[in-house]
Order: structure tokens, then C-alpha cells, then sequence
């Protein structure tokens, strides 16, 4: 296959050069994100505090979503919430004006209920795949008169948070508003700590011995919606479940108690947020599956850990 | 004194009835067993009279003394419990839930509640081990302990024996009698087990499709339908 140079190169030559770039920005990696931290520019620092708060937020309610299989309903709601932000774009309204609105009216749609319709998971599969279809579609049809030129950009922004438009480009009023509802999120969580465990371990004896379920269930949607709407900034809305999945599959292979395994899932989740933001940003590689990949080894480990410790107990 | 009274009450989903026409009171200090085949309305009728759903017609009475949150209730284990990590603290604790409101910690005296009641049930040893990690009948003690932490008057029982080995079963019963005769705790269980109902309750509501019958269980015994019921189980057992 030609590359940019006209010459023809072969796998093992894009697999040297993929490597020694790799090798070059982490011997680069020290000194750039120094020049990141302490520079002028603002963005590594914020897209560092945001990403902290937007991990600890999913990891908290992915504690929720994971016990009560209800992980593919975060997948869902992410692939609504880029839907609706596309059809922001097209209005040319602020994203989030939209996409958080809707968002919520459909999580508590879905999580309403057990009688609720939607809930089966081809109904979720069905959901998903209009949402990210119906997206793309306008995208498209609108490209030619909206203002940003770059269409594939664009999408694969929204997608994958990819470096463009991604975490790394946050103004100072976006990461206020993140801050706010992330703080929201994490203060009803706290404040509810021991309702949310009574009612994800047996929602029917929270309800039978007086426990207003409906009303934390709808509760609980707007939190998780408010999540998956601000977690689209950090990696992007099909990337969205890693986030979601891993910090709690980690902790529950280390912990045995409820309190253990959220404390460890935010734990977790932080400390790859913040890797994975600073590996990609001093790699230049897509902050998204950077966070993702180091989520993913988190959990290998995890089960390595988890391995070791089995066979020392027997 | 009257707790709760069902007069021709029919229970049912999507508005189809299930068991007609029921009619029974439970008193304070009552131990009463609710038997039945298999769809003759046991469950519906339990999710009713814990208000998880609505009677298609007739009245239910609480008595003022029995506020809907202290009731105590001991589901059916679900699938999410068995591999949920939380220690027998955690979930007996959270039987305390309903009387704390908005307060976000559990309280002293809630704390304590806990605790005594684990001790009791023999299962204070075990409070930092993990519920996913016991056995059967365990885990049934620890959802007893949080139901009881819910009740200082009522608790309703949904199958407690189920899966459970018979000296488990002997013994839960066993436990389940005292806290009815020593803590005058109101006992209404649910139960496929009709020896053990006639064994140890007071009185017995039979519900079936063509009728329904409730009484003591000396009167059960030898009334038209308690007998072909406990004379089927009978046969169906040996």
C-alpha cells in the first residue's frame, strides 16, 4: 500500500515505525506533559479535573447498572445521547441543551419499571441502533450547511472523543457546568448511599417495608442520564460502557462488601482516567480508547490479583 | 386486636383475577399460613397485602397500629442476590432503612437494632463475611434478621424453607415459632409445606380457584376442603 511518500511499505515496516514513534513519545512523554501542566494553556488541566469527576461519576453508578444487568442500558443511553446531540447540531442549539433533556426523559423511560415495555434487550439493541442511525443520517444531510466542515471529524469526535472537539477543548464554562452536575451526582449518591444498596440489593423488600422505589428509580435514571451525557465528553458515546463496566468488574473481583467495591470502583476508575488522559496527551494518541485500553489492563490485573490470591488461599 | 382485615377482596394482574371472594382477619399474636397449589394466587395475593399492587375489588383494613413501614418480609432470594457483594452487616442493616427518612447514616440504636438481632439468629459471628459466600439456610437467617430489623409487629414470610435441607428447614421453623410465641411477632408465611403449616400455625387460609377457605387449624383439619387438600398432599408425598 503506498503511504504519504509515494513509497510502498510493508507490515513489518508500519509495525517498526508505529513502534519507534511510540518509543519516541514516551521518551518525549516526561518532558511534554511538564511543558502540558505548567504551560500557559489551560487544557490539560482541565480536562484532568473534569475527567477525574466524570470517571468517579461512573463508576458510581456503574456499581448500580453492573448488579443489576442493567449495563446495557448505560450502552443504550450513550447512543441516544449522541443521536440528540446531533440533531443540537443541526438546530445549531448548545449540545447539551438538548442531549441532557432527552437523555433523562428516556432513562427514566427505561428504568421506570419492571412493566416497563423497553426494558428487554432487544428493545435496547433496537433503541440503540436508531438513535446512532437517525445521528448520522442528519449529520450528514445537514454537513453541506452547517459550519463545520469536517464531517468524519466531527462524528468520530462524538464517537470515539477524539482529539478534536474532545475533553482537551473544554472551556472554562463547560468545565463549570460539568463540575456542577458532576458534583450533583456525586453528593445525591452519597447522601443516599445506603437507600441505593437497600433497593439495588431487593428492590421488593425495599418497596414491601416502605422504601418510595419509584421515586428512586427515577432518581437514579436522571443521575445516570446526567453521566452518560457528561462521559460523552471524556470517551466519546460508543466508548461510553467502558467506563461504566470496568472500575466495578475490577472491584468486585477484590472486594466482597458493597461499601469495598464502590469505594474500590472509584478508585480505579480515577486512576485510569488520569493515566489515560496523561498517556494521551503526551502520546497524541485519542484520549477515548487510550482511557479505555487502560481500563482494560486495569481489569487484566485485576483478575491476575484475583488469580494469585486463590491459589495462596488454598 | 385486629390487624388487618381482607373482605371480599380479589387479587389478580392486568386485570384478570387470580384468587375471588377472600375474606379473613389476622390478629395481633396470629400465626397464620396461606396454602395453595401452584397459581391458585399465594404470591399475588402476599404482593397485594404487602401493597406492591392493588386489589381488583373489596376492601383491606390496616389497623392505624400497623404502618406500611413495619412490615417485615422475607422475599424469594432473586438472581442478582447470589453474586451481589455485600457482608451480613450491609443487608441486615438495611432492614433499618424504613424508619431512618432522610437521615443518610444508620444510627446508633439502628446499628444496635442490627446486632441484636444477628445475635439471636446466630449469625453475629458471621456479620463481616460475605452474604454471596453462605450456605441456603444462612443466607435465609440473614434475611430474616433484616426483615425482623423492619417489624417490631408484623412478618410475612414468601416460601422461607425453599431449597433449604430438611434439619435447616426444622430449625427455621422452629426459630420462626419462637419469635411468634416469645416477641408476639404476627406471623403470615406463605408455604408449599401444608405438614409443617398444620404443624406450627395457628390458623391457615387455603386459596384455590373454587373457593377459598380460612379458619383455625384444628377447624381446617376437618372442614370439606382442608381435608381432600391435606389428604392430595398426602398421597402426593408418599
Amino acid at each position: 500500500m503506498p503511504n504519504q511518500h509515494g513509497a510502498s511499505l510493508t507490515t513489518w515496516d508500519s509495525i517498526r515505525l508505529v513502534a519507534s514513534k511510540l518509543r519516541e513519545g514516551f521518551a518525549g512523554a516526561p518532558e511534554k506533559l511538564r511543558e502540558l501542566l505548567t504551560g500557559q494553556s489551560n487544557m490539560l488541566r482541565f480536562a484532568l479535573i473534569a475527567g477525574v469527576l466524570i470517571a468517579l461519576c461512573a463508576a458510581l453508578l456503574g456499581v448500580t447498572l453492573v448488579l443489576k444487568r442493567y449495563s446495557l442500558i448505560g450502552d443504550g443511553l450513550s447512543h441516544v445521547a449522541f443521536g440528540a446531540m446531533t440533531v443540537a447540531g443541526v438546530l445549531s442549539i448548545a449540545p447539551m441543551a438538548v442531549s441532557l433533556p432527552v437523555t433523562i426523559v428516556i432513562s427514566v423511560l427505561l428504568l421506570r419499571g419492571d412493566k416497563a415495555k423497553l426494558k428487554g434487550d432487544s428493545a435496547i439493541a433496537m433503541l440503540s441502533v436508531s438513535a446512532l442511525a437517525i445521528g448520522y443520517l442528519l449529520m450528514n444531510l445537514f454537513a453541506p450547511v452547517s459550519q463545520s466542515s469536517n464531517l468524519s471529524a466531527d462524528v468520530c469526535s462524538v464517537l470515539f472523543g477524539s482529539t478534536q472537539k474532545s475533553i482537551l477543548m473544554l472551556t472554562a464554562k463547560d468545565l463549570l457546568l460539568c463540575a456542577i452536575l458532576a458534583l450533583v451526582v456525586i453528593f445525591v449518591y452519597s447522601f443516599f448511599f445506603n437507600k441505593i444498596f437497600s433497593v439495588t440489593f431487593d428492590e421488593t423488600f425495599a418497596e414491601a417495608t416502605g422504601t418510595h422505589v419509584k421515586a428512586f428509580r427515577v432518581l437514579l435514571a436522571v443521575i445516570i442520564a446526567i453521566t452518560i451525557v457528561l462521559a460523552i465528553r471524556l470517551v466519546g458515546a460508543l466508548l461510553i460502557t467502558a467506563l461504566i463496566v470496568f472500575p466495578t468488574l475490577c472491584a468486585l473481583r477484590l472486594f466482597k462488601s458493597f461499601r469495598g467495591v464502590v469505594a474500590c470502583a472509584v478508585v480505579i476508575s480515577v486512576l485510569c482516567a488520569v493515566s489515560g488522559i496523561l498517556l494521551g496527551a503526551a502520546l497524541g494518541t485519542p484520549m477515548g480508547s487510550t482511557i479505555v485500553v487502560v481500563d482494560l489492563t486495569a481489569f487484566l490485573l485485576c483478575i491476575l490479583i484475583d488469580a494469585v490470591k486463590g491459589v495462596f488461599v488454598k | 386486636m385486629e390487624l388487618l382485615r381482607f373482605e371480599d377482596v380479589s387479587v389478580g394482574y392486568e386485570g384478570k383475577p387470580v384468587a375471588e371472594h377472600l375474606t379473613f382477619t389476622v390478629n395481633e399474636g396470629d400465626y397464620l399460613c396461606i396454602v395453595g397449589e401452584n397459581g391458585a394466587g399465594k404470591s399475588t395475593l402476599m404482593k397485594t397485602l404487602l401493597s406492591l399492587r392493588a386489589p381488583l375489588q373489596g376492601t383491606i383494613t390496616f389497623s392505624p397500629a400497623l404502618k406500611k413501614n413495619e412490615i417485615g418480609y422475607l422475599p424469594q432470594q432473586t438472581e442478582i442476590q447470589r453474586d451481589f457483594p455485600a457482608t451480613v452487616t450491609e443487608v441486615v442493616r438495611s432492614g433499618c432503612l424504613n424508619r431512618s427518612g432522610l437521615c443518610p447514616i444508620y444510627t446508633k440504636a439502628q446499628r444496635k437494632t442490627a446486632d441484636d438481632w444477628m445475635e439471636r439468629l446466630g449469625i453475629l459471628p458471621l456479620r463481616k463475611k460475605s452474604y454471596r459466600a453462605l450456605s441456603g439456610g444462612q443466607q435465609q437467617r440473614v434475611l430474616l434478621a433484616r426483615a425482623l430489623c423492619a417489624t417490631k409487629t408484623l412478618l410475612v414470610l414468601d416460601e422461607p424453607v425453599a431449597g433449604l435441607d430438611p434439619i435447616v428447614t426444622a430449625d427455621l421453623y422452629a426459630l420462626i415459632k419462637r419469635l411468634n410465641t416469645e416477641d408476639h411477632l404476627t406471623v403470615i408465611m406463605v408455604s408449599h409445606d401444608i405438614a409443617a403449616a398444620l404443624t406450627y400455625a395457628d390458623h391457615i387460609l387455603q386459596v384455590a380457584h373454587g373457593g377459598c377457605y380460612f379458619g383455625t387449624t384444628d377447624a381446617y383439619r376437618t372442614s370439606e376442603p382442608g381435608s381432600q387438600f391435606i389428604k392430595r398432599a398426602g398421597e402426593s408425598n408418599a
